[in-house]
């Protein structure tokens, strides 16, 4: 009797442990349906064949067609020969009026519920260059008195930590010297942005969300397609833009002329003479990651 | 090789035989065994179905940002590691200085370790946005980025440890059943690999943050013997715990006053050199006040009026000095409860000191110096109990299969000692 009321029991306790365990990992169901077994089994982009390629694209065109019912085009573009991209931003003439940030915004398909972009200005003090009197947060008329700016992106860095530190190489340095991200790659563990030392790196911490019209359906597999949750992102200089001869978006929107970008393999481009003729430095030096955008004063 | 006057089974055949003994073992016992089993099972299902909403939803469950983009898992996991590395503080008196009575509490140590890795393994996975891409790190299968990336040293060091411990307490566990005397050459090379890989798990968990240029408060030489250090309190502290627990969840399995004893004294080294560094690191941060002490002003002081972790460090230094008297006052030897104390406040004295503590400042200010702060969401905190829950599940499973067998009153021989089941019920 005693034996039976036991298995009984055991066999009780058991059914609602399994119930339990199916009631706790329900909210699955849902994240599963986002899953295929295409997704789950794509391969990193360098080991994809071209076809492979072109296939992996078209998914998710299909996808973003059923997502946002627009005919997205997605292109891999590749670096150029003899192209190394560089940056350079002049600090007397930026105003801080953040146009940069919100071409970036736009340009790169970001969540617009944050109000995402790879570009944040730091208002800063006359008189000192410590970043810890800094604000990213102003919310006033600019430019302010007693304040100059500076804008913060990737740093595209020769040296970067944040390709270091990726444990399953799912970030690089391009031929160009940009620094991507595979979206489809990347397991989202954020070391990244922890090595990262100027504030590039981005994560999906939810899905991205993007009304259907104003999404940029002109889209590249490395730079500005729709990012899934949970992974890391990244300022890539509009490589969907720069590698077809186009200047970047934060470029295009500057209207004080500030940012000058360009091939720093070409001794007569613009670049190349503002390294040459202004008192030109980078930010953390020290840190030696070498970075390929440069900060100048004019006046 | 050994040689027994009573005939044993073969090692082979009787393996099977032997894991289903141990399962079974582990799915009865007394109502008070299955009330805690219950408990921790309801507790870790709770972390389970928050993890579930975390992955359905986004990382946007939890309370991290780009700006503090580590919180409390990867702190828990920092702590978890070192609580691994910890546990082979019983096997170096035993083997290192051939302390005999500590051979008795090798084996806990070692279960200890394995629960814990299992434990830091699954704080990385719930930190990670895509779980489901976790092949991609599987060298061979994947893109392990080695020798470059230190988490790739850091997924090595940790599976290693695991299968070193897994190795020494299965096989030997395993050769006391079967009432063989072990063969040295099969586990004794493992135990001083283990001793040394201990220290390579804790120093590569460190290397982790130390390697970052970027991160002033982590980038310094210290972390990794702080590490080691705080490791020494955290696993001997945790295994004086659990001994005292085992007087009465197993009063069968004796155990002397030796042990405890020496693990005392550790703690009693370990806690002070602990304090030492702590204050040294506090120290060259403050003293010198250049800007890379700010994340150490946050913490102890607080920055531009914002201090959510002001409270939790002087808690903690506060646990850790309470501890240092407690364990060096002359009744730390003869009253149970003064060490007890001890142990309980230099544990959570380390947990805050190298959780919370030393993760969440590290991106305080960020990298631009703006001060953004973080605290724990539901979410995060249901699932790190969770995870613990389930950690403490595993030891106390390991514990209730093991302890018979090396207490000899489960082996091949044995058919029904008073606590086990019949072996003939089904």
């Amino acid at each position: 009797m005693d034996k039976g009321r036991r298995r009984a029991l055991k066999v009780l306790g058991g059914t609602l442990g399994a119930g339990a365990f199916a009631a706790a990992l329900a909210p699955l169901r849902a994240w599963s349906k986002s899953l295929s077994v295409e997704q789950f089994l794509q391969k990193h982009y360098k080991e994809l064949s071209p076809s492979e390629l072109a296939a992996t694209m078209r998914r998710h065109e299909r996808e973003a067609k059923a997502k946002y019912g627009r005919d997205v085009h997605i292109e891999d573009v590749r670096p150029m020969e003899g192209v190394q991209f560089g940056y350079a931003l002049n600090l007397s003439v930026c105003i801080g009026c953040r146009k940069c940030a919100e071409a970036c915004h736009h340009e790169n398909n970001h969540d617009r519920k944050t109000n995402n972009s790879y570009i944040r200005v730091l208002e800063m003090e006359q008189g000192t260059f410590d970043l810890e009197k800094g604000d990213a947060t102003y919310d006033h008329p600019v430019p302010a008195p007693g304040k100059y700016y500076l804008p913060v992106q990737c740093q595209q860095c020769d040296n970067p930590p944040c390709v270091k530190v990726c444990p399953v190489q799912a970030t690089w340095k391009e031929r160009d010297g940009i620094v991507v991200v595979d979206y489809d790659w990347c397991i989202g563990c954020r070391y990244c942005e922890a090595a990262c030392p100027y504030h590039a790196r981005r994560f999906n911490w939810e899905a991205p969300e993007i009304p259907a019209d104003e999404l940029n359906t002109e889209q590249a597999y490395l730079s500005n397609r729709v990012r899934p949750q949970g992974v890391m992102e990244k300022c890539t200089f509009c490589l969907h833009r720069t590698r077809k001869g186009l200047l970047p978006a934060c470029l295009e929107a500057c209207p004080t002329g500030a940012r000058v970008f360009g091939n720093l393999a070409d001794p007569e481009s613009e670049i190349r003479r503002v390294l040459a003729n202004k008192r030109v430095f980078v930010l953390k030096e020290d840190l030696g990651t070498k970075p390929r955008f440069f900060y100048f004063f004019d006046t | 090789m050994a040689t027994t006057s009573t005939p044993a089974p073969d090692p082979v055949l009787s393996y099977p035989r032997f894991i289903a003994r141990m399962l079974r073992l582990a799915f009865s016992g007394a109502p008070r065994f299955f009330a805690a089993m219950s408990v921790l099972t309801a507790v870790a299902l709770v972390g389970l179905n928050g993890w579930a909403h975390q992955l359905a939803d986004g990382m946007i469950r939890t309370n991290m940002t780009d700006h503090v983009s580590w919180g409390l898992y990867i702190a828990n996991f920092t702590f978890g590691v070192g609580l691994a590395a910890g546990a082979v503080m019983m096997v170096i008196p035993a083997y290192l200085y051939d302390d005999e009575d500590m051979h008795d509490v090798v084996l806990i140590g070692e279960l200890l370790a394995v629960s814990a890795i299992v434990v830091c393994t699954l704080f990385v996975v719930v930190d990670m946005g895509r779980p489901d891409r976790l092949w991609h790190i599987v060298p061979g299968v994947g893109r392990m980025n080695w020798p470059v990336s230190m988490l790739t040293w850091d997924v090595i060091v940790l599976n290693g440890y695991l299968a070193l411990n897994l190795h020494i307490t299965g096989y030997l566990v395993y050769m006391k059943y079967l009432g063989k005397k072990p063969d040295k050459r099969l586990y004794l090379p493992f135990v001083f690999l283990s001793i040394a890989w201990a220290i390579s798990i804790h120093s590569v968990t460190a290397f982790l943050y130390s390697g970052l240029g970027g991160r002033p408060f982590w980038n310094s030489a210290l972390l990794a013997p702080r590490f080691i250090v705080s490791a020494f309190i955290t696993g001997p502290a945790f295994v004086i715990l659990l001994l005292m627990a085992l007087r009465s969840f197993a009063p069968y399995y004796r155990i002397g006053r030796r042990p405890i004893d020496t693990l005392a004294s550790v703690l009693r080294v370990t806690i002070l050199v602990n304090l030492f560094m702590f204050g040294s690191e506090l120290f060259t941060e403050l003293y010198t006040g250049s800007a890379h002490g700010a994340s150490a002003r946050y913490l102890f002081l607080g920055l531009h009026g914002k201090h959510a972790l002001v409270p939790w460090i002087w808690t903690a230094v506060a646990l850790n000095v309470t501890s240092a008297v407690l364990v060096h006052l002359p009744q730390s030897r003869t009253k149970r409860r003064v060490l007890n104390a001890a142990c309980v406040c230099a544990f959570g004295g380390v947990w805050i000191e190298k959780g919370m503590g030393l993760i969440v400042p590290g991106f305080i200010p960020s990298t631009l110096h703006e001060v953004v702060e973080y605290t724990p969401s539901l979410t995060e905190w249901k699932v790190s109990v969770g995870i613990w829950a389930f950690g403490l599940m595993i030891l106390a499973i390991a514990l209730k299969i093991t302890l018979p067998v090396l207490s000899g009153r489960l082996a091949h021989n044995t058919r029904s000692p008073a606590s086990l089941p019949p072996p003939g019920e089904r």
